[in-house]
């Protein structure tokens, strides 16, 4: 892991694999809660997790050097969330394609697998899941729909996403859910929380 | 109550954003120069968490149904209380029933205004900002909205004026290298510091979008998505930087170059304003 100065008030944890950005997210996070750290926002990304609102952002660089991240949470403080969702996306066979495997063993695999949320963005309360492995990473679309439906389930890359709202988008369709994602009256507004486990089950 | 009889075509109602929600995908938003709307705020006696109006280049034209005391700041304007004329950065009386009009900045792009008792939308996630990237918040204002106004906060502070900040007609920012400054070439960050760039008229709260000499990349291909900061610049495929402004998503695919450290002059900033760079140790 390498620390990157980002301006005047931010840093930028620059991370060895996508494992190291879940072991530094919950670690930043709880020395934030236990009041060890001071940053206005925590936000893991792919290979990242960024610190912004630091008010001494060398001084804090050089305390998490000296800090290792625990084990990631036990498995009591995790939180985990089941998505029905209906499998009838329009994209199904290109994935199938994609795996070079027939679309009732696609819905198999996304049903069984258990993934995490990696980080949001995009959107609020647009969660990249991961989960699936590497190797069945499927491309986006060539050029983006110009509206996916709120809630459908969908694939790029090596990610799983579900839109919390309508809006253009890119992913390969495979699926649709009932599930709010996204409620600014709940606490956190977000269903999705990076760190979470995620099943999407068949409905 | 305030009646809107003319909103102009980016009149948003803003206050300090929604900050402490980006892990989930929440833009920050709020006010694209915060202090201007905490100093209208003070003119008027309201806390500097109020929320207000930020108005964009055209004036806008309002009528309050009570008596209020307003005051606008950022941008020198043409302010009206029916036929009185009114200061910019000074509170004004505006009795109930009568038309205030806001004229087009006379230099610069943007004003902000408050209103005793600030604007009493429905606050989300803890703030009344309109975000437009993410669309949190209450819709732009419109001609004909009616804008709803809190309690009377008390007589304000004892200050009755202020200094009408001048608009340069050249911008200079502080940029500090990084996070991803060695994605580019050693020349690009040179060209960045020794080149003026110029305002596109593209630009909006998301960013500031620049026009100038277009940074070389180093490193092809994708950067995964990471987190992004207020003042990032990001230099998109046509190595055109963008600097990132208070509606910025909380995530980015192209790589940050630099960082700005003070962007509210970019929210005075006219598309064709000269805008230079400078590293912070100058």
């Amino acid at each position: 892991m390498r620390i990157r100065p980002v301006g005047r008030h931010a840093l930028l944890l620059d991370c060895d694999n996508p494992g190291q950005v879940e072991a530094w997210r919950a670690e930043l996070w709880r020395r934030r809660d236990d009041g060890e750290l001071t940053a206005a926002e925590i936000v893991p990304a792919a290979a990242t997790v960024l610190l912004d609102g630091v008010p001494d952002p060398a001084t804090t660089a050089a305390r998490i050097a000296g800090w290792t991240p625990g084990p990631t949470a036990t498995t009591a403080a995790v939180r985990h969330v089941e998505v029905p969702v209906a499998y009838d996306g329009e994209d199904l066979p290109a994935v199938a394609r994609h795996w070079g495997v027939d679309v009732p063993e696609v819905v198999r695999r996304l049903a069984d697998t258990t993934f995490r949320v990696a980080f949001c963005g995009f959107a609020p309360g647009f969660a990249y899941l991961t989960g699936l492995p590497e190797r069945w990473a499927v491309p986006r679309l060539p050029s983006p729909r110009p509206r996916v439906p709120a809630g459908s389930v969908a694939l790029a890359g090596p990610y799983a996403g579900i839109y919390p709202t309508a809006s253009p988008g890119g992913w390969l369709l495979v699926g649709r859910t009932g599930l709010t994602l996204f409620d600014v009256h709940a606490d956190p507004p977000a269903t999705l929380t990076p760190g979470t486990r995620v099943r999407l089950a068949t409905a | 109550m305030i009646e809107v009889l003319r909103a102009g075509p980016a009149t948003t109602v803003q206050d300090l954003g929604r900050p402490g929600y980006a892990h989930l995908g929440v833009p920050r938003s709020g006010a694209l120069d915060p202090a201007a709307l905490a100093l209208a705020n003070r003119l008027v006696g309201n806390p500097p968490t109020a929320a207000g109006l930020e108005i964009t280049l055209t004036g806008c034209t309002l009528r309050p149904t009570r008596a209020v005391t307003v005051a606008l700041t950022g941008a020198d304007a043409d302010v009206r209380v029916g036929r009185r004329p009114g200061d910019v950065g000074r509170p004004l009386s505006v009795p109930a029933g009568a038309v205030l009009r806001i004229g087009p900045p006379r230099a610069g792009l943007r004003s902000w205004l408050a209103v005793d008792g600030g604007i009493a939308v429905e606050p989300v996630l803890g703030s009344r900002a309109t975000d437009t990237l993410s669309g949190l918040g209450p819709p732009p204002v419109r001609d004909g909205d009616r804008l709803p106004i809190g309690p009377w906060p008390g007589h304000p502070a004892p200050v009755d004026w202020t200094v009408v900040p001048a608009v340069p007609d050249q911008l200079r920012l502080t940029l500090r290298p990084g996070p991803r400054d060695d994605w580019f070439t050693a020349d690009a960050l040179d060209r960045l510091l020794r080149t003026p760039y110029t305002i596109s008229p593209v630009g909006d709260r998301v960013g500031a979008r620049l026009l100038g000499a277009p940074l070389p990349r180093a490193v092809a291909g994708e950067l995964p998505s990471e987190g992004v900061v207020l003042g990032a610049v990001q230099v998109p495929a046509d190595g055109q930087p963008l600097v990132f402004l208070a509606d910025h998503p909380t995530t980015g695919g192209y790589p940050v170059i630099g960082v700005v450290d003070d962007v509210t002059g970019l929210a005075q900033a006219r598309p064709g304003t000269t805008v230079t760079f400078h590293g912070p140790q100058r």
